[in-house]
């Protein structure tokens, strides 16, 4: 409870990311403060704050310009699609140009700005004003004479301003060692935002911090932002805490062979997939192939080519039999082509975040990441990375970067040090054996999954992309047509091989045919034998029983006593 | 001294009042300030001494006619506006030091 109330209330700006940065918007019924140098996006800001604030949250806003007429100013912002025209006829905004022609005005006496107070009163009375620009109030000090007074004025005027109870922006051009070249930070010590215009390698890029907030946490970071059409946006570097939820469903990367070798599902949804490789070694084709999947799917990709049209890499593909035209023309695969240095790395995390947001894709790719790097601006690059990749997991997206490595760096160097935001690393390579350049493709990494920890060549054939198992021999790995001839080699050994296995086996056969023939005549052989022998056995049998029985009879002529003829005839 | 009090109506209403240069004085306050007040009592003094019969003065009180101070992009409390003859001529503070006036007004020379 106490809590809760200690924060200040706030008046939301509904500039997309700065209310986020602020916790809320600017202090309600206090001054800000909002400054930088000349062409940083101060008044831009100020309108934006104000046009919302009448459009969006109903509180109307007097506009009080000291440098730009209010011709100028409807025009200027009229680019941005404000219509201060309407919004000041249907009085929801002021607009006063408030101007003094030095040469003309001469000091005689005492005097203070009670003139600028009620015209300011006014303004605010007439419309119900809640929220108050003064843009840039500093000019005062160049057409009146008298500092001492416009100093003790100015502290007035900023607490007259919140005894209104108005929300005000002052804006301030940069001083030299202050925030301010008249050091108004003095005066208005709630809120100071400070804005910023660099250049760096050509390229500009915007940024907002916000030194202080009294009463309030808030960002304290350098935000870039950036004006475009709709006007002001601030992206926070990393909004998004390390919440999201990981998805364990798998997609297919387009390329049978690889989903086997990512553990046979392919990539996690949701995830972030880096293809990196030397040049020519097939980067694109394997994004290409990732996008196709995904239309095949029904599901939507948006691919960011930065070094190649849209319908250059379509004519290069049809080489490798892939038509891309037909998913195009369906709505499903969306080209966006941009060359890096078109834009300052935060406009192009802009682009890329309304076309995500507009197109709502599955899958996007990035191809390649890295010509982003001009110079030494790897780091801004990997925040850049880091916000992309943020933005993709609150959509949910499955990302694909390609990253080409040249020659002399080694693997990691060619990383952007981005290699710890990647959940599924591939490399394309390069094999040079006998002559030839082959590819190949090997995973190096792939969080949570198991995956296979060889090498695969890789072919870009005419009917896509195939994936072949390397020759390893005691000569290392051989590819191309090291290895179909070591394959051919393989293959004549192994006929040969067969052969005399064949060969061997019809001899045995023929022994045991000739053996067999060799059994069955012995047995024919054994068999008359035996026959022969049980017929003389029975012979002789049967001649022994003869003469035993004429002997009998013998005996029984010669009437002799049975047993004694019997011995006698024994005894014979 | 009291020949030509302040008019509040609108001074071009009236026709010019002489062939030499007629003055067309528009002076802003807020209330009774002590500025304003000074203002205003410095201001006749300066303009029945230098400008006696050819000068149309109108005090503009902002705090009745808050509306008003746009038109002459009025900032500061007391100002003078030399409305005629061209240019236009500002000064501001309680017009205190008669000298600067008198150059602000142009009329130091023809003293």
């Amino acid at each position: 409870m106490e809590k809760s109330r200690k924060q200040i209330p706030k008046s939301p700006t509904g500039i997309q990311g700065l209310d986020e940065i602020t916790g809320g918007g600017l202090p309600k019924g206090r001054p800000t403060l909002i400054c930088g140098s000349a062409g940083c996006g101060k008044t831009l800001l100020a309108m934006e704050f104000l046009v919302r604030g009448a459009t969006q949250f109903n509180e109307p806003g007097v506009f009080m310009a000291f440098e730009e007429t209010v011709k100028d100013l409807t025009k200027n912002v009229a680019s941005l699609g404000f219509d201060l025209k309407d919004l000041v006829a249907r009085k929801k905004i002021v607009l006063d140009f408030v101007y003094l022609e030095p040469s003309e005005i001469k000091e005689s006496g005492e005097y203070d700005l009670e003139g600028l107070f009620i015209r300011l009163g006014h303004a605010i009375d007439s419309i119900g004003a809640k929220r108050v620009v003064l843009d840039t109030i500093e000019s005062l000090f160049t057409s009146l004479p008298n500092q001492l007074i416009l100093r003790a004025e100015l502290r007035r005027l900023f607490r007259w301003l919140k005894d209104k109870g108005v929300t005000t922006i002052i804006t301030g051009e940069r001083g030299e060692s202050t925030l301010t070249r008249q050091g108004l930070e003095e005066y208005v010590s709630d809120c100071v935002i400070v804005l910023d215009h660099r250049v760096n390698d050509q390229i500009s890029s915007r940024r907002l911090r916000v030194v202080k907030y009294r009463g309030s946490t808030h960002g304290t970071n350098e935000y870039p932002f950036l004006i475009d059409e709709d006007g002001i946006s601030v992206l926070p570097v990393t909004s998004l805490g390390l919440q999201q939820i990981a998805s364990t469903a798998r997609i297919s990367s387009g390329i049978p062979r690889l989903d086997a070798m990512l553990g046979g599902a392919g990539f996690y949804k949701g995830s972030a997939v880096l293809v990196s490789g030397t040049a020519g070694t097939g980067k694109t084709s394997v994004a290409v192939l990732f996008a196709v999947a995904a239309c095949q799917r029904g599901e939507r990709a948006l691919y960011f080519a930065f070094e190649e049209s849209p319908s250059q890499i379509i004519r290069n593909m049809r080489s490798i039999g892939i038509d891309l035209e037909p998913w195009v023309q369906k709505g499903l695969l969306q080209f966006q082509a941009n060359r890096p240095t078109f834009a300052g790395l935060e406009m192009h995390v802009m682009t890329i975040s309304k076309a995500v947001k507009t197109f709502k894709p599955q899958v996007v790719l990035f191809d390649p990441l890295t010509s982003f790097i001009i110079g030494d601006n790897q780091n801004e690059v990997k925040m850049m990375v880091m916000r992309i990749l943020d933005l993709m997991k609150i959509y949910k997206c499955t990302t694909l970067f390609t990253s080409l490595i040249l020659g002399s760096t080694s693997v990691e160097q060619g990383q952007l040090h981005i290699a710890s935001l990647i959940d599924t690393w591939l490399l394309l390579d390069d094999i040079e054996i006998g002559g030839e350049r082959n590819r190949c493709i090997y995973i190096l990494k792939s969080r949570g999954m198991a995956h296979t920890n060889q090498i695969r060549e890789f072919l870009l054939t005419d009917h896509g992309v195939e994936l072949r198992d390397v020759y390893i021999g005691p000569s290392g790995v051989l590819t191309g047509s090291a290895r179909l001839v070591q394959e051919a080699q393989e293959k004549a050994v192994q006929t040969l091989r067969e052969q005399e296995v064949e060969s061997r086996q019809l001899e045995l056969e023929r022994k045991r045919t000739v053996l067999e023939a060799q059994i069955a005549a012995l047995r024919a052989e054994f068999a008359v034998q035996e026959i022969a022998s049980i017929k003389i056995i029975g012979q002789e049998q049967a001649q022994e029983a003869q003469l035993a029985q004429e002997r009998t009879d013998m005996g029984l002529s010669r009437k002799a006593d049975a047993t004694s003829n019997k011995q006698k005839g024994d005894a014979k | 001294m009291k020949a030509n009090p302040t008019q509040p109506a609108s001074p071009e209403a009236r026709p010019a009042i002489a062939k030499s240069v007629t003055y067309i004085l528009r002076l802003y306050v807020a209330g009774k300030t002590p500025n304003s007040i000074a203002a205003i009592t410095n201001l006749k003094k300066i303009c029945n001494e230098h400008l006696a019969g050819r000068y149309q003065l109108q005090v503009v009180d902002l705090l009745e006619n808050p509306q008003l101070a746009r038109g002459d992009q009025i900032l500061a409390i007391p100002t003078l506006v030399r409305k005629l003859p061209l240019p236009v001529r500002k000064i501001i503070g309680d017009l205190s030091n008669t000298e600067r006036v008198l150059v602000g007004l142009d009329l130091r020379n023809k003293t």
